[in-house]
């Protein structure tokens, strides 16, 4: 959080010094801004990680698009085909993640991923109760699962 | 060019929310029909608002189709979740063909009272004095 207000404020500072009131100077300061960050950041304490958490969000952000897509192709497939493919049942998934804004961040993830759908949490919080559409690789469905919500929670911590 | 990538953009788009209505009419249960509904649905609103930051190119057009998409990516899973939970604790039936509910065991109706089914397990990195 220090990090990204000091690489906004560098933005800014950049902006007000160039005189180019733009999105695209305001881009540029923001990128430039956000590698001096990277310069100094094994220096000051304060922002230990931040330059390492863009690649890792880019690289959440590519990763949850191809899960979207592909999810959603085999759903659409079991709609316009007759006969049914799927096999939904509710499983029990244990939970890394322990704050409120974890558990809320990863279970609105899993609800975005087609063919999973969050239900419950259990009231001690260890468990998210999901709804799966394909239940027939199940060890496999779990692992994927268990990745997603490992990338996510690596944004934060 | 870009003329065609946003046409294929809105009709890929349309092509999601159509088969979402497909899935509301043809799948069997409540809980599988919010999953054709909000994530087909979410998708084709995403691409739809692609389409139209592409065709117009201002600055203005294309922070409000991000801030559509981002707001509909915000709320369709809460509003998702809110339905289907709702709807499985009211007790709508699930399809027969469905495998395996792990939920049912550890819910009690007449507390309300959800259990996780590991109270006795130690989480990792957690002590033994709370």
């Amino acid at each position: 959080m220090i990090g990204a207000a000091w690489n906004l404020l560098l933005g800014g500072a950049w902006v007000v010094l160039t005189g180019h009131f733009s999105g695209l100077n305001l881009l540029a300061g923001l990128v430039f801004g956000y590698l001096v960050l990277a310069l100094i950041q094994p220096q000051v304490p304060a922002l230990a990680g931040y330059a390492q958490r863009l690649p890792r969000l880019v690289g959440f952000i590519g990763f949850f698009v191809k899960e979207l897509v592909m999810a959603n192709l085999k759903v659409a497939f079991d709609i316009v085909t007759p006969p049914w493919y799927m096999k939904p049942g509710v499983i029990a998934m244990p939970l890394q993640a322990r704050s409120e804004f974890e558990i809320a961040f990863v279970a609105n993830l899993i609800s975005l991923t087609p063919g999973t759908l969050s239900l419950d949490v259990s009231d001690d919080r260890r468990v998210l109760y999901i709804h799966a559409m394909f239940l027939d690789e199940e060890e496999e469905l779990r692992r994927d699962l268990a990745e997603l919500e490992r990338r996510a929670l690596m944004l934060f911590r | 060019m870009t003329d065609i990538v946003g046409e294929g953009l809105v009709l890929v788009g349309a092509l999601f929310m159509l088969l979402a209505a497909l899935g509301v009419v043809r799948l069997p249960d409540l809980l599988t029909r919010m999953h054709a509904t909000t994530k087909a649905a979410t998708l084709g609103v995403t691409l739809i608002m692609l389409a139209v930051a592409i065709h117009f190119a201002q600055a203005a057009v294309v922070a409000r189709a991000f801030g559509v998409i981002l707001f509909i990516l915000m709320t369709a899973p809460v509003a998702a979740h809110v339905i289907g939970r709702a709807g499985y604790f009211v007790g709508s039936r699930l399809w027969e063909g469905t495998v395996k509910d792990e939920l049912k065991p550890h819910y009690d109706p007449l507390t309300h009272e959800l259990k996780s089914g590991r109270e006795g397990e130690r989480r990792p990195g957690e002590s033994d004095v709370p």
